[in-house]
């Protein structure tokens, strides 16, 4: 008798967590109409992997949604013709060993002829290799850590793409690093920046070309330090940036540690605007506290997604479609990864007479370098590392409760 | 060392949040020998129920005045969470091996967090928790004072004087000492052991609330992983301390906090050590003082030398 209740809270324990678990496999009924024109539909499948849970959670969401309403039009509008789209979506929690898993996973399915994601670059280290091995396309809307298309010299000028299956709509962080240090400079008008980064290779690369071409304008940087991600305390990072005299602070990292250090840095006295990279461009940076955030900058690829003509129609059908969580920082992003693994379908079905060759994957990641077309963030295609060709950049300024578009532009060298 | 003032008034601030955690960890291990690494989720749990009575206090309520209350409901969320571990949990396992309660203990950990995450309004991501308004106090030129900070460093020398007389004078205070002296001749003595062991946990509980709103101030959000880490700290601490000894606890805390502040403030500082300096080396320096005391004292600052029961 002693151990009924514990059995009763295991079992619903156990219950949870197969409620859980259910939830990250929700299969959208995307194929009602198999119909058409008598011809027989064959299912492809878009592999998704993003963090769905965890702080990072609000960015997946909309990245798993964007996906999802690129595969329904492209199913609405017939745009492949006897080929229908389904999303396959996985959580990798932000954590480089679940999105191996996930990888994996992924490759095991014929069906998936192209994979969107994943959010982090870190995580993206350790999916490369699977995809390249099983030839399958990949595509991230946000991992902007050059070595994923450039190799690990890139610093030293010697360029060379590891993984031939890896292409990404994000622009990179050389670019957007650089592009940040020259709008602080030169716009801004700021002449001394502390940097802090937050120890993962997204923060790190990001805070380190930042620094570099802010000393290159002219600028002098004045301290650098870390924090660790999942911590609250900045203290006594705050009160070193006062102390340095520092006029702005340069986070390379995420929002929701990027939040609490602004607020930070503003209470210990130091009322200077905190810079990020696309990384902290999320309205969770604002929310993430109540002290006021206004003034802090951040940067993020291409234009703002509500001001782009081209993206009309995806804002309006993303309503319409009545997703929980808005598309957040990388939804444009995500559904033209999603639209390039479609056309590079599309391209393959056609060159081989309607249908699927069966070397699809192959066939496909060849096609994915010649696809161009005009996406939701502006002309979509890739150079000879998988990199985007589209170097347009924003600088975003908080004002009141929103970021606030400030500047747009092309990155120039 | 201009900075010094500044980084010992932040280290003290955190210390003492952690210190009001380690209680917890140091109270049950005390009476159970039983490493209850669910608590940091009772923070969780404590922060989430302060929230709740604020999202339904009436729009406008000033802090100061919505604080007691927001006080009370945490407690009320974390006491029932940490007694109905103890209840459904702990308590049938008493007998067995020491590994079982700690798997159990893991477990309970991640059950609460996804629970929170899965069924609590929007704890998918952080929410916003109150905060003062306002400047920081300027005590001295380069010295300010947070106005969240001010919190937790009023509240918990209250709670520790407050549970240092209850423990000390009253008579089931005086229960609890002798339980954990020894569980079985208590037991024959008349004390309701079982009672005695729910108040230790309730006792956590309710402390862990009042870090959970402290917390919740100094960083103006809350999320369902946020246990995990100040957990780990306050852990550290109450084994900093000595685990078993509610002083040793909150000193744990403190020198813990301080010497995270230093560190990272400091070390950089010193010739040939500017790589190692700095927030991202900060646990480490921590967790090597920590090895430092145990080699030198291995019962913790203030532990006691006990003979292994087991």
């Amino acid at each position: 008798m002693r151990h009924r209740p514990l059995l009763l809270l295991t079992s619903t324990l156990a219950a949870g967590a197969l409620t859980l678990s259910a939830c990250g496999s929700r299969d959208d009924g995307g194929k009602s109409d198999d119909s058409d024109g008598g011809g027989a539909q064959t299912t492809v499948v878009i592999g998704v992997d993003a963090p769905l849970t965890g702080s990072l959670s609000a960015l997946g969401q909309g990245i798993k949604n964007s996906v999802d309403l690129a595969a329904r039009t492209a199913n609405k509008n017939k745009e492949v013709k006897g080929v229908t789209f389904r999303t396959e979506t996985l959580d990798d929690q932000a954590v480089p060993a679940s999105g191996q898993q996930n990888a994996t996973k992924l490759v095991a399915d014929k069906s998936v002829l192209g994979v969107v994601g994943p959010l982090n670059s870190g995580v993206s280290q350790s999916m490369q290799g699977v995809f390249a091995r099983a030839d399958l396309t990949q595509v991230s809307p946000a991992n902007t850590s050059p070595e994923l298309s450039q190799g690990d010299s890139w610093l030293k000028g010697d360029k060379k793409r590891p993984f031939k299956t890896y292409f990404r709509t994000a622009t990179t962080d050389i670019i957007q690093g650089r592009f940040a240090a020259q709008y602080a400079y030169n716009d801004a008008k700021k002449k001394k920046a502390f940097i802090v980064d937050d120890k993962q290779t997204y923060g790190v690369g990001l805070a380190s070309i930042f620094g570099q071409e802010f000393k290159r304008l002219g600028g002098e940087v004045v301290g650098t330090d870390h924090i660790t991600v999942k911590e609250t305390d900045f203290s006594s990072v705050a009160n070193k940036v006062k102390n340095s005299g520092a006029d702005i602070v340069y986070y390379g990292g995420q929002y929701p540690e990027g939040g609490l250090l602004s607020d930070q840095v503003k209470k210990a006295g130091a009322h200077i605007p905190l810079m990020g990279g696309d990384g902290i461009y999320d309205p969770a940076f604002i929310k993430a506290s109540s002290e006021s955030n206004d003034g802090d900058l951040g940067t993020s690829v291409g234009y703002p997604v509500e001001d782009l003509d081209s993206a009309k129609a995806f804002v309006q059908n993303y309503k319409a479609a009545d997703y929980k969580d808005p598309y957040a920082a990388y939804g444009g992003y995500s559904y033209d990864a999603a639209w390039a693994i479609i056309q590079a379908v599309k391209s393959v079905v056609t060159a081989n007479n309607g249908k699927l060759p069966a070397d699809a994957r192959a066939k496909v990641t060849e096609a994915m370098g010649k696809v161009s077309f005009e996406g939701v963030t502006g002309k979509v295609s890739f150079d000879e590392f998988g990199d985007t060709t589209n170097k347009q950049l924003t600088v975003y300024q908080v004002k009141g409760d929103a970021w606030k578009s400030v500047k747009s532009a092309t990155f120039k060298d | 060392m201009h900075q010094l003032p500044q980084t010992l008034v932040n280290g003290l601030a955190l210390g003492a949040l952690y210190g009001l955690i380690a209680i917890g960890y140091t109270m049950v291990y005390g009476i159970v020998q039983l490493i209850n690494f669910a608590h940091g989720e009772i923070v969780m749990i404590g922060a989430f129920g302060a929230l709740t009575i604020h999202l339904w206090l009436p729009g406008g309520t000033p802090l100061p005045a919505a604080l007691p209350l927001m006080l009370i409901g945490g407690a009320i969320a974390s006491v029932a969470v940490a007694t109905a571990a103890e209840r459904f949990a702990y308590r049938p396992l008493r007998t067995a091996p020491r590994l079982a309660p700690l798997i159990t203990a893991i477990g309970l950990s991640i059950a609460l967090q996804q629970i929170v995450w899965a069924f609590y309004p929007d704890a998918k991501k952080s929410r916003g928790f109150p905060q003062f308004q306002g400047d920081a106090f300027e005590l001295a030129g380069n010295l300010h004072l947070q106005r969240d900070d001010l919190f937790v460093l009023i509240a918990a020398p209250l709670c520790m004087l407050a549970l240092g007389l209850f423990v000390a004078k009253s008579r089931t205070g005086r229960a609890m000492q002798a339980t954990a002296q020894d569980p079985d001749t208590a037991k024959l003595m008349g004390i309701n052991t079982d009672r005695i062991i729910v108040l230790a946990f309730a006792i956590g509980g309710a402390f862990a609330a009042v870090a959970a709103v402290a917390q919740g101030l100094r960083a103006g959000q809350i999320n369902f992983e946020m246990g995990f880490i100040l957990g780990l700290k306050a852990f550290t601490a109450a084994v900093l301390g000595g685990i078993g000894n509610i002083y040793g606890a909150m000193l744990g805390g403190v020198v813990l906090g301080i010497a995270e502040a230093a560190a990272s403030t400091y070390i950089q500082h010193i010739p040939g050590m500017q790589q190692l300096g700095g927030g991202g080396w900060k646990d480490v320096w921590a967790f090597a003082l920590l090895i430092l005391v145990l080699l030198i004292r291995p019962q913790g600052l203030l532990g006691e030398r006990v003979a292994d029961r087991a």
